[in-house]
Order: C-alpha cells, then structure tokens, then sequence
C-alpha cells in the first residue's frame, strides 16, 4: 500500500463537479508534483486531503488511515502538513507566534524548541525578525514562515500549493532549493504548482490534472519530454 | 465634586459596558457572527442571581458561581444548537436567528417569571460606601458617616457597588488579555479569528474554539449582570436588550473585533452617558450615545482600534 493513497476522489462545489474521480499515490520519501492550468482542481486536491473540504466519493488513505472522515484538525498530529496556497501566515502575530502555532498539536516543549532551532538554522531571516508581525514580511518571507511553520508540526509529509506563487525569481530558486532540502532529510512532498518547469524539475513523478481529472502522469523527466505537456504547461 | 462623582458613575457603568461589549467582539472577532442574543443572557444571569440569592440555602458566593455557570452553559449551548448548524450559511440567516434566541428567552422570562419588574437586593446589600469625602475632614474608606452625629452630610460618595463594578472589571480584563496572549488556548483564539481554515491546518478545533469562546462571552454577561443589577436594582425580561444594544454600540466604537477596543469604547460610552445625562438632559442621553456611534461610523468607521480593512491585490 502506498504511503498517501487518493482513490476515485469526487468533490462538489454546489452543483460543481471539481474533482471527477481522481486516483494517484504517494510513496515515502518522494516529490510528487500535481500539474495543470487555474481551475483544473490541485487546490481542491489538496484541500480535500487535508480535510478542509469534504469529498463526496472516493478515499484517502494517509498510512493505512482513511482521512475523508477524520476532521481536519485531527489530520495534523497524524504527520501531514499543508503549505496552503497565498501562504495565510497569522499576520497580526509575531513570526515566533505563527510558529509556534505550527507546534500546536505537540506537547514536548523540548522537542518543540528543537523544530523551533531547526526552522530558524533553515530560514535564518526568520531568526532576524522573530518578534515581527508576520504581515510585515515580504512574500518571499511569509513563504518561507508558512514551510517553516508547517515543519514545526514535524511532518511526515508535506503538502506545498503554489509556493512560488507570486514571488520574483531569485525567491523562487530559493524556495525549491528549499523544498528539495525538506525531502532529503525524510520528509514527502506534495507539490502542486503553475510553474511546471520548476516543479518537474524537482519531482520524482508527476500528475497532470485537467478540468479535475488526471490526464497524464509518470516519471517527471520523461513528462518534461512529453509533446503535450511541452506545449500545454511549458510554453515551448 | 459632582463632576468626580458622574465621572466615576460613569466609568463604572461603563466598565459593566465593556464586560459585556467583550462578549460581543469576541464572538464576533471568532465566530465572525453578531450575537444579538447577547444582552439576553445577561437578563437570564440576573433571573439565575435574583433567584439563587432570594433561597435561603443559597450562600452569596454560590449564588455567583451558580449565576456563571448558568450563563456559560447558556451561552455554549445556545452556539451549539442555533448557530453552528449555519455555520456555513449567509451572514444574514445566522443574524436572523441570533435575533430569534433573543425573543425566545425574552418570551421564556415572560412566561416564567411574568413581566413584572423585581427588585433586586444589591450583592453589597448593607455594605457601607466605598468612598466618603467630608469637607474640611478628608476622606473615608469602608466606613458608615462617621460625623452622622454633628449632621456632616459627605461632598463625594462612591458607593460600595460603584466601586465594586470597576475593580471587578479590571480584574476581568487583565486576566482575560493574559488568557488570550500567554495560553495556547488564547493563540489559538486569535489563529481562529484572523484566518479560521490556516487554523485547522495547524491542528486547531475550531468548533471548540468557537464553544469556548462563547462561554468566557457568556461568563462575562453573567458577571455584568451581578453588577448591573446591583447598581441599577431591578429585574425584568427586558433588563439586558437595553445595555446589550449599549454594549453592542460600545464594541463598534472600539472596534469591532478588537478585545482592547470594546474595553476603550465600553468605558467612554458609560462615562458619555452618564455624562450627558447629567449636564444636558436625561431624556436625551440614549439618544446621545447612539449619535456618537453615528459619528464615529461617518468619522471613523472601524472604530478607535480597529484593524484597518486592507485590500488584497
């Protein structure tokens, strides 16, 4: 059984058919990015994992557990964490208190305060600006406060939306330079991105989504070769 | 003198403004609702307390632990059963029926306890004044008039519940703005009310968020009530429309939203009213302190704290 199991997952906005029976798995230790156009559903995907929306069909099985029933603040503790998409750090706290409460499920203050040295010896300009509002930083640095505070819930597993949404290029490269760092030392990455390039350019294997359903997957370098992904997502 | 004497009537009165006003910007800063039933459970703490404290089995201090239980299970089952099944419906259908819970325990109070108004007996019953001022002689703290006798009559009185409704509140609202900055809980709070879905993702119950807030609201209209009902000593079924509409007003001119605010604007509404009742004309003091919120909204529409409303590009 794979480590994060979607099977035939079908979610309803109203009347709106987002997701149309989508399936796709996530093995331990692996970058899987989730590509496709605005509206084709990889928010939705995620967010249904999560538990923020609830699927009308199908499963999630996140280590054998089935997630479609288990409230989303339950999901946490289990080891999943979710970048969610604009970043929505907590912008009237202080850049230690939007940490602390990616640490909210967890009891040892120990071991918490070593996320806490861990996050800052990664993201040493969160360091710098620990007593600051979280609204206060550039979107580079709410980007890297909202990965961080997703790590503080020490993860297995982590799902990133848009990451690189909205950020100039040089963050950019800093920031998947970062989510690579993130997977070698253990943790799972679902990655769902517009930036295709950069995203296969990461990825172990990839899913194209469309019009919520999936369209194309397999091995990422051999979908940067594909005629239709080049076309449709690399704007080449 | 008089003026001393009206400012700290009104500073008192509105201390018991801004108890109440707390309910209403907490829940509103967290549920993102108007609680109009609000006001409604101070009337029910004041029943809870008119009636504990008429039972002869009924030492004072239970009849205030009970009063607050009273109110802080009202408060969260009234969330539970009216308002979050709308949790996700419009704004306007979870108004509409905090105005509905409004009339029921109205309705309720009328039906059982009839409409006429009952004098409530003051928790500082037969306590001496706080504060007497003689001229000539000084001051004297928790004392009966001590120059009774040479026919002194005191420049300056503070009476006892005057100065409990001040001392009570600050108590309140310092531990309650500990509670929200150093506990967990209270971060949590604050998570829920700026962004409710990242709250979730970092592990957060919203619901018992929500419930819980609901209940330090609802505690808080319990403790108002005593002290309301103390100072202003009568009860009826419509005692708590009147200061929660004032209270509603209050947390609106502080900011709505803002637990700093609604104290502010409690306190400056108590003492305008008071204020106003005094030196222009008692009639017309309701009518003043709804024209200040007016005011405000044209001057200053988020209120004195209240967050500037940013634009997301």
């Amino acid at each position: 059984m794979a480590f994060l199991e979607i099977k035939d997952l079908e979610v309803y906005y109203g009347a709106i058919n987002a997701l149309k029976g989508i399936s796709f798995d996530v093995e331990q230790g692996e970058i899987i990015a989730l590509i496709g156009a605005n509206g084709a559903g990889k928010t939705t995907s995620l967010h249904t994992i999560s538990g923020l929306i609830p699927a009308k069909h199908g499963s999630v099985k996140f280590n054998g557990k089935e997630l479609t029933k288990t409230p989303a603040h339950k999901i946490v503790s289990m080891g999943m964490a979710h970048v969610p998409e604009g970043r929505r750090v907590f912008a009237q706290l202080s850049v230690l208190e939007n940490l602390t409460l990616g640490a909210y499920t967890r009891k040892d203050k120990n071991e918490i305060n070593e996320s806490l040295e861990h996050v800052y010896e990664r993201f040493p300009r969160l360091k710098e600006r620990r007593t600051q509002a979280a609204g206060t930083l550039s979107g580079g640095e709410q980007q890297m406060l909202a990965i961080g505070r997703a790590l503080m819930s020490k993860p297995s597993i982590v799902l990133m939306d848009e990451p690189s949404m909205g950020l100039s290029p040089l963050y950019v490269n800093e920031i998947f330079d970062i989510i690579q760092e993130i997977n070698k030392s253990g943790t799972t990455v679902l990655l769902v991105e517009q930036n295709a390039k950069k995203a296969l350019s990461i990825a172990n294997r990839a899913y194209v989504l469309e019009t919520g359903k999936i369209t194309l997957s397999g091995d990422a370098h051999e979908l940067m070769d594909n005629d239709e992904v080049k076309k449709a997502y690399l704007g080449e | 003198m008089s003026f001393i004497s009206n400012l700290l009537n009104g500073i008192s009165l509105g201390s018991i403004y801004a108890l109440i006003a707390l309910g209403y910007t907490m829940v509103y800063g967290i549920a993102k609702m108007l609680n109009f039933a609000h006001g409604d459970i101070i009337m029910v703490g004041g029943y809870a307390a008119f009636i504990t404290m008429a039972a002869n089995w009924c030492p004072l201090w239970l009849s205030m632990v009970i009063t607050v239980a009273v109110c802080t299970v009202l408060g969260v089952v009234i969330e539970k059963v009216a308002y979050r099944p709308l949790r996700s419906s419009p704004p306007l259908a979870v108004l509409i029926t905090a105005i509905g819970v409004s009339y029921l325990l109205q309705n309720i109070a009328l039906l059982t306890q009839t409409a006429n108004p009952k004098t409530f007996t003051s928790i500082a019953a037969g306590a001496p004044p706080f504060l007497q001022v003689f001229s000539g002689k000084g001051a004297v703290f928790f004392k009966a008039n001590p120059y009774q006798d040479e026919g002194l009559k005191p420049v300056l009185t503070v009476s006892m519940e005057t100065f409990l409704a001040i001392v009570v509140s600050v108590i309140i609202m310092i531990a309650l703005t500990l509670f929200i900055n150093k506990t967990k809980a209270g971060r949590a709070m604050m998570a829920c009310s700026e962004d409710r879905g990242a709250a979730q993702l970092m592990g957060i119950n919203v619901n018992a968020t929500i419930s819980l807030t609901f209940a330090i609201g609802s505690a808080l209209a319990a403790v108002a009530a005593v002290l309301m009902c103390s100072a202003y000593p009568q009860i009826s079924p419509y005692t708590g429309s009147m200061p929660g509409i004032k209270a509603f007003v209050a947390a609106v001119f502080g900011g709505i939203g803002s637990i700093p605010g609604a104290m502010i604007g409690g306190v400056l509404l108590g003492v305008i009213e008071i204020l106003s009742k005094f030196y222009i004309s008692s009639q017309l003091s309701d009518a003043i302190v709804f024209m200040v919120l007016i005011v405000m909204l044209i001057v200053r529409p988020t209120g004195i704290m209240g967050k500037k409303i940013s634009e997301k590009v």
